[in-house]
């Protein structure tokens, strides 16, 4: 019986480790006497004397085991971290005051004039919009800078250096070290193969680019009135490039949205909501009178700069999400 | 405690998620994972802001019209709008902050050929020691001759 | 109650650079335009911030002021926040952040591909923007998000030199202040379902009620746990380091000077107008805070100098004293005291100058041994780039403190402001062994620079450092002993302006 269930262990042990089941004349072949650190043979630099010291063995072993050591230490400690972590929050939110009661703090005096007079102080139907392009814009505004910083970042990493690699315009001295991957070349990324054939796809494509286009143009135009806005609106117009591009090949698209257009569209738009952000907040600070007219609440021209700005936004969100697709799959816009 | 935090399950549930994503930040040794983590993370922050702009019974923050040409205006009737702006910025900034992690990574793959990071630095290493080893030699040449 | 013109100073230096930026990619990509632009607005911005200086300093009562970012006043709209302690700030990361850029012109036009210079101008340009919105901001929700643009744009300039190794150190550097945003986002959300507020007056005036009640004391210690721990490890606090030698020494010259000497003073002044502004130095002392950054500064003053002893590159070494010297500024933040806060922020200023003089030294110097960043191969390099050694040496004995150098200025008045402090005995003891620490490894560096070597100075490629090297060298000496024999008057004008922060 003991034998039996030692068998079924040993048939189970090797299915997890991987070894499937084992045929029933295997030879097993002897173990090697198992290496302790401190009998490891020693290596060729040690041989001329009989006795390595203490020290040296020990940097030896280090030197074989120190790696996985450290991994694991690792692995514990940044275990041990979350958990401590998680349970502070988990104490700490026991304590936050209660979900969806309108005693909270945070329902106080700011938030019942932006619901009560954001209406007519900013001209804006959704609250949010008037909100984030308005009264906070500043803010806003440095969200659309970290989207042109990860773009140019990521252009300048993904784009020119790849489709010139071969004539590195670099000096010899500033890459000692690792040159010689780049010499053997990286290993092979996978590169899309367009089928220009594919009917279903381009019938597909053919029928929704339109109705994606102008779900985007409504998203972006309406976001003063309703859910939406510049950034999702932007994402929507994205996602028709991208498909375009899927469906008739990279080439297509690049014939009117290349690099250039795409580093001059989105520069353009980002100046102009900085110069007419610029302008409300001197306005603003210096007590100015502004010329921009609040207009009716509802209607679409309405609102103040809230639509110029969110046409703006929404040409720089979708530059850059098909920008970054185009990017990683192509290395090129 | 245990019925404070049924209160506030959404938010026990945002820190929870936010604690797997910096687990994953920290702990996963493949890059990409760790992009992934940081997105966990994100969203557990996007999920927290939510329930903290819900207050119970009441619409989302765009003005209804009164019917007779006015719109209503009782901030008793919406929800706090703030956190909404909070996690739209938040959004923007997670996908920036992705989009240029993972052309980071790209770039490290295309040099060293791994997505691990240590394993990135000791391939460094042995092509310094080579890289010496062989400057070294050259020397003795040098020397020598 | 200053003039118009200096009011609007604060929003019109954030925007300028933000315009500088984004234009940046339109102008044509050669005969150095875009660095000329760069160079012209960060000057521009400079000379601005000297004049708001100056009209704060002669307005009479009120040496601050609030700028309201739109039409709506404060706890509804965005604000900025000016006083003479943020005017003094801006001019010195506009003046370092100049300096570096035209010190290593030479250096960035050999590490960087043509291609990539505009951009490396764009990246320039934010990051000065941001660290001048961290300055002045008033809303701690505007700092996370510039805190992002600096994050982004910092990783990028480190990156910005193509090579595997600074593609690993950005990606390094990248996941840790990642880490670190991570933390800062939650403890904003946090703080903001407390208070109800994301401007620091509003918050502070919200917490001290809190505070008052004892009221949600724990979510209150947690948040300043979250975001104290997030900004230091962007700003390199000890043992959250690690990435920073690989970054700051793998990157071109220019950039190790402008993330050594300013990217890591903005989030420290974050975290100090945190203390001081959103909780206020008696809530910082009830939660504790105060002793952990004391210790982990003591630690980082001690630990960043041992790290630095043993790095056989001079780029490396230089970038571990940065650990240590963030220790010092860390100490001062720890006594919780006005006196405290302002020798810190004094150190934050000498730092800021003399570290990117440091890096621009070394630089200069590697390049004379023929880019080779080994301490030993620096020997005798001297007597060929004389600019670049007194440079190296003059940044060394300011490290170490001696009299007549910047380095000096704030180590003693982090003295001064220690024996008023109960835990006197631990800040002297460390700020001794710091200094000797620091000694024993700039010492030897500047003996090897001065010693004379015949062999090798035959190798040694004759770069004649250009004329805009010796003009940037020569202000950063001057700085560095402005600083250290007339700081007095300085150190005034910074404690007024940590006591109206």
């Amino acid at each position: 019986m003991n034998e039996e269930l030692r068998r079924i262990w040993k048939s189970f042990f090797d299915w997890v480790m991987g070894n499937g089941p084992r045929p029933e004349n295997e030879v097993i072949p002897p173990e090697p006497p198992p290496d302790l650190p401190f009998t490891r043979k020693p290596k060729d630099k040690y041989s001329r004397f009989h006795e390595a010291t203490l020290k040296e063995r020990y940097n030896q072993w280090l030197e074989i085991h120190g790696l996985h050591l450290f991994s694991v230490l690792y692995a514990g400690l940044s275990v041990l971290t979350c958990i401590v972590i998680v349970s502070l929050l988990l104490a700490t939110v026991a304590e936050l005051p209660p979900f969806g009661h309108e005693r909270n703090p945070a329902n106080n005096e700011v938030i019942r004039r932006y619901v009560e007079h954001g209406g007519h102080e900013t001209g804006a139907q959704n609250i949010v919009a008037g909100l984030i392009l308005d009264y906070r814009a500043f803010d806003t505004f440095g969200e659309s800078a970290v989207l042109f910083t990860a773009a140019v970042s990521v252009l300048m990493l993904l784009g020119a250096s790849r489709r010139n690699r071969a004539e590195s315009e670099l000096q010899p001295h500033t890459y000692e070290i690792g040159r010689n991957f780049l010499q053997r070349g990286p290993p092979s990324l996978g590169h899309h193969v367009f089928r220009r054939d594919d009917t279903i796809l381009h019938s597909v494509a053919n029928l929704s680019i339109p109705v994606i286009l102008m779900m985007g143009c409504v998203v972006v135009i309406n976001g003063h009135l309703s859910p939406g806005g510049g950034f999702s609106g932007g994402a929507i117009l994205s996602t028709a490039l991208i498909l375009a591009a899927n469906a008739y090949g990279f080439e297509r698209v690049h014939e009117f949205f290349n690099e250039r257009t795409f580093i001059i569209s989105s520069s353009t738009a980002l100046m102009i909501y900085a110069l007419s952000k610029g302008y409300s907040f001197f306005t603003g600070a210096n007590h100015i009178h502004s010329i921009i007219p609040k207009g009716t609440i509802g209607n679409i021209l309405s609102g103040g700069l809230i639509l110029p700005l969110n046409l703006c936004v929404g040409l720089i969100v979708a530059g850059t999400l098909y920008g970054f697709y185009a990017l990683f799959s192509e290395g090129d816009m | 405690m245990l019925e404070k935090l049924l209160l506030n399950h959404y938010e026990a549930a945002a820190v929870i998620l936010s604690g797997i994503g910096l687990t994953n930040l920290l702990l996963q040794r493949n890059l990409i994972k760790k992009i992934i983590g940081l997105n966990i993370m994100d969203t557990a922050v996007y999920l927290f802001l939510a329930a903290k702009g819900y207050v119970e019974g009441r619409a989302a923050p765009i003005l209804i019209a009164d019917g007779s040409g006015g719109w209503l205006r009782s901030s008793a009737l919406y929800v706090n709008p703030v956190p909404a702006g909070l996690v739209l910025t938040g959004i923007v900034v997670s996908v920036s902050v992705t989009a240029f992690a993972l052309a980071l990574t790209l770039k490290l793959y295309e040099s060293y050929g791994t997505l691990n990071i240590d394993e990135a630095l000791m391939k460094m290493t042995q092509e310094q020691e080579e890289l010496e080893a062989r400057i070294d030699d050259a020397e003795e040449e040098v020397l020598s001759s | 109650m200053i003039n118009m013109f200096a009011y609007n100073i604060p929003f019109a230096s954030i925007f300028l650079m933000m315009i500088a930026a984004i234009i940046t990619p339109l102008i044509p990509n050669r005969n150095r335009l875009p660095e000329k632009l760069s160079c012209l607005m960060i000057a521009t911005v400079g000379i601005l911030s000297a004049y708001l200086l100056y009209s704060l300093t002669n307005s009479g009562q009120s040496l601050n002021f609030n700028f309201s970012m739109g039409h709506f006043p404060a706890p509804w709209g965005n604000e900025l926040r000016a006083g003479p302690l943020e005017a003094v700030l801006s001019l010195v990361f506009c003046t370092a952040m100049l300096l570096s850029l035209t010190g290593n012109l030479s250096s960035t036009a050999e590490d960087i591909a043509p291609k990539r210079r505009n951009i490396f101008c764009v990246l320039v340009n934010l990051l000065t923007a941001s660290l001048l919105a961290l300055t002045y901001t008033n809303d701690l929700f505007t700092a996370y998000v510039f805190i992002e643009i600096n994050t982004i744009a910092a990783c990028s300039i480190v990156a910005v030199k193509e090579s595997p190794e600074t593609v690993r150190a950005a990606l390094r550097y990248l996941i840790m202040s990642l880490v670190g945003s991570g933390l800062v986002m939650i403890a904003i959300c946090l703080l903001y379902d407390l208070t109800g507020h994301l401007l620091m007056q509003n918050m502070h005036n919200a917490i001290q009620v809190l505070v008052a009640t004892k009221s949600y004391m724990m979510p209150l210690t947690v948040s300043l746990a979250l975001i104290t721990a997030g900004l230091a490890i962007k700003s390199a606090l000890y043992p959250f380091a690690s990435w920073l030698p690989d970054a700051h020494g793998s990157s071109t010259n220019a950039s190790s000077a402008i993330l050594s000497g300013l990217v890591l003073k903005g989030h420290i002044f974050t975290i100090i107008k945190i203390f001081y502004r959103v909780f206020g130095l008696d809530v910082i002392h009830l939660l504790r805070m105060d002793t952990v950054i004391f210790i982990l500064g003591l630690t980082a003053m001690i630990m960043g100098s041992v790290h630095a002893l043993r790095q056989k590159n001079v780029k490396r070494m230089i970038a571990w004293s940065s650990v240590a010297q963030v220790g010092y500024i860390f100490l001062g933040v720890g006594l919780n005291t006005t006196a405290g806060i302002a020798a810190a922020c004094l150190h934050i200023i000498v730092h800021a100058c003399v570290k990117p003089m440091l890096f621009t030294a070394a630089g200069g110097l590697s390049n004379a041994a023929g880019h080779k960043k080994g301490l030993h191969a620096l020997m005798g390099t001297f007597y060929v780039n004389k600019w670049a050694g007194l440079g190296l040496i003059a940044g060394a004995f300011s490290m170490m403190g001696i009299p007549g150098f910047a380095g000096f200025a704030s180590k003693l008045s982090l003295t001064l402001a220690s024996f008023d402090h109960a835990t006197v005995v631990w800040a002297l003891s460390a700020l001794a062994a710091s200094s000797v620490l620091n000694a024993l490894y700039y010492v030897p560096a500047v003996i090897v620079v001065l010693t004379h070597n015949k062999d090798a100075q035959k190798n040694f490629t004759a770069h004649a450092p250009t004329l805009s090297y010796k003009i940037s060298m020569f202000v950063f000496l001057a700085l560095n002993f402005y600083l250290g024999l007339f700081c007095v008057p300085l150190l005034r004008l910074i404690t007024r302006g940590v006591n109206v922060l």
